[in-house]
């Protein structure tokens, strides 16, 4: 294939992933809205007066960059990990790709682009949501663009490699909701590690999604808990592994061919 | 002198064994000139499945050398995958998805922007009678016709090599006669065909070739007259009811030995 061959296929396949994705907002991008707001609510109107200050700032404008990462993470996920096994497990339609002679790594762009679309869509959306509660405040702009990408990116390309995988359904909801979510919320999205004591507080450095929220909330409030540049490296080098991964799953075919 | 152009498939010593052990494939040899409307006969578990996935690359062989108009099939899987247009046995499409989207999309993965396909994609459609059906979903049609809709997708590309596994099971006779004129029209444009069916009377009126796949080894392989030739006019079929000439000669080649 030239390079503007697998430019299409490429195209095709995120085409057609968001066109799916559109078709069914009420499922893919509401659910994630309304559940920002009623946190936004919780801890904006009923929660946050009470705890006051964190880093200088509202509590509910401490939570906004860990509740849109919430977002982000589990979404970017589930789009390619719903995906992918629904297209080799039901309608077995992934053959369609499959036997074309698409390249693996461009097979892994296509599905993980849908899910990076949807990743900074609900994030973008979130955070619209979010001003409905409080005003925003910008430090780094670019930090927030790079990090909501590269968050997407990240949990995109490991909801592949789940969706892969998975042998059944159970397969691609236990990841989400009994490894992801608790990472998520362990990572410190509704507090600061530096009020953790000790242990609690080391331990949640080997948390990865702490790092993620952390070079996220940078980008907003200008203050993190570890350096900037540590948080982009942990999101590149999972990145890359992830990435390495889904594309030796392709080549061999592992769970997708015989 | 003009060198003979190379076969459309060249199998030699093909081997599957799958991971629980079970042997499909026992050393199968096989050639099928550039053209040629080749059948495939076999009872059920013989291998025919899975030496079409073999070919099409959707099962990973365990020995053995398969060659594509000249082109190793493990050396350059890209090259070899642009030549074949797959109809698989059982319906793999996305029930969701309308028809024209469907047969549009997958000129997409094989490179074809979304203009061309389209046109083509209608071309196509009209020639399988599925044209005023082109923007309905595909849950919606017959059985009949979403096999239809399945050699649309494989020939999207304008394969020169299409395989076709069972693509009339379960289809009404009319429908099936209507199949086989369209496929008999593209072996008249010199497309190559490789059809597996368990109408043996399709075979014998459509092939001109035939070989006869049981326990994962090829027990016949020649012209359609050179295997009809086998054919005992002196035997009786079971319970004195006779079969055509070939079902004759695939239960006599196919049935256990006591």
């Amino acid at each position: 294939m030239t390079p503007y061959q697998k430019w299409i296929s490429f195209y095709t396949m995120l085409r057609k992933d968001v066109v799916r994705m559109t078709r069914i907002w009420p499922q893919t991008f509401l659910p994630s809205v309304v559940t920002s707001a009623l946190y936004f609510l919780i801890f904006g109107a009923f929660l946050g007066s009470k705890i006051g200050e964190v880093h200088g700032v509202p509590y509910v404008m401490f939570v906004v960059p860990g509740l849109v990462m919430l977002a982000v993470v589990t979404n970017a996920y589930m789009n390619t990990s719903f995906t992918m096994f629904m297209s080799k497990f039901f309608a077995r339609n992934i053959d369609e790709i499959l036997v074309s002679p698409t390249p693996a790594w461009v097979i892994v762009a296509g599905y993980v682009a849908g899910g990076l679309v949807r990743g900074i869509a609900i994030g973008s959306l979130v955070l619209v949501v979010s001003l409905f509660f409080t005003n925003l405040i910008v430090s780094h702009a670019l930090v927030i663009v790079l990090f909501l990408v590269l968050t997407s990116l990240v949990f995109s390309l490991a909801g592949f490699v789940n969706g892969v995988y998975a042998k059944s359904i159970d397969g691609i909801n236990i990841v989400p909701t009994f490894v992801l979510t608790p990472l998520v919320y362990l990572g410190g999205v509704f507090y600061s590690a530096q009020s953790l004591p000790g242990l609690w507080g080391s331990l949640t450095r080997f948390d990865p999604v702490f790092y993620i929220i952390n070079g996220f909330r940078y980008g907003f409030l200008g203050v993190s808990d570890v350096p900037i540049m540590v948080s982009v490296g942990v999101l590149v080098a999972l990145a890359v592994l992830f990435t390495a991964i889904s594309i030796y799953l392709i080549k061999v075919g592992l769970g997708l061919r015989q | 002198m003009a060198s003979m152009p190379a076969p459309a498939l060249e199998i030699s010593g093909l081997e599957k064994t799958y991971a629980g052990g079970t042997r499909a494939l026992n050393g199968v040899s096989l050639t099928i000139q550039k053209g040629d409307f080749f059948a495939l006969l076999g009872p059920n578990g013989a291998g025919k499945t899975t030496l079409i996935g073999i070919i099409v690359g959707l099962v990973n062989k365990t020995g053995g050398t398969v060659t594509i108009f000249g082109t190793d099939a493990r050396n350059e899987p890209e090259k070899t995958r642009a030549h074949i247009g797959l109809v698989p046995q059982n319906v793999n499409l996305d029930f969701f998805g309308k028809v024209i989207d469907i047969v549009v999309n997958q000129g997409g993965y094989y490179g074809i922007p979304r203009s061309i396909a389209t046109s083509r994609a209608e071309e196509i459609l009209k020639g399988l009678g599925l044209f005023e059906k082109r923007f309905d979903a595909v849950r919606t049609l017959s059985g009949g016709m979403q096999r239809r809709v399945m050699i649309a997708r494989a020939l999207i590309h304008d394969p020169q090599f299409l395989v076709l596994d069972e693509p009339t099971a379960g289809v009404d006779v009319e429908l099936r006669r209507s199949m086989w004129d369209y496929l008999t029209g593209l072996t008249k444009r010199g497309v190559t065909i490789l059809l597996t069916t368990h109408y043996l009377e399709e075979a014998e009126q459509l092939a001109k070739r035939v070989a006869i796949i049981n326990k994962g080894e090829i027990v016949v392989n020649g012209t359609m007259e050179e295997v009809l030739a086998l054919h005992d006019d002196s035997s009786a079929g079971n319970g004195g009811y006779r079969g055509s000439k070939l079902e004759e000669v695939f239960i006599k080649l196919t049935q256990d030995k006591p």
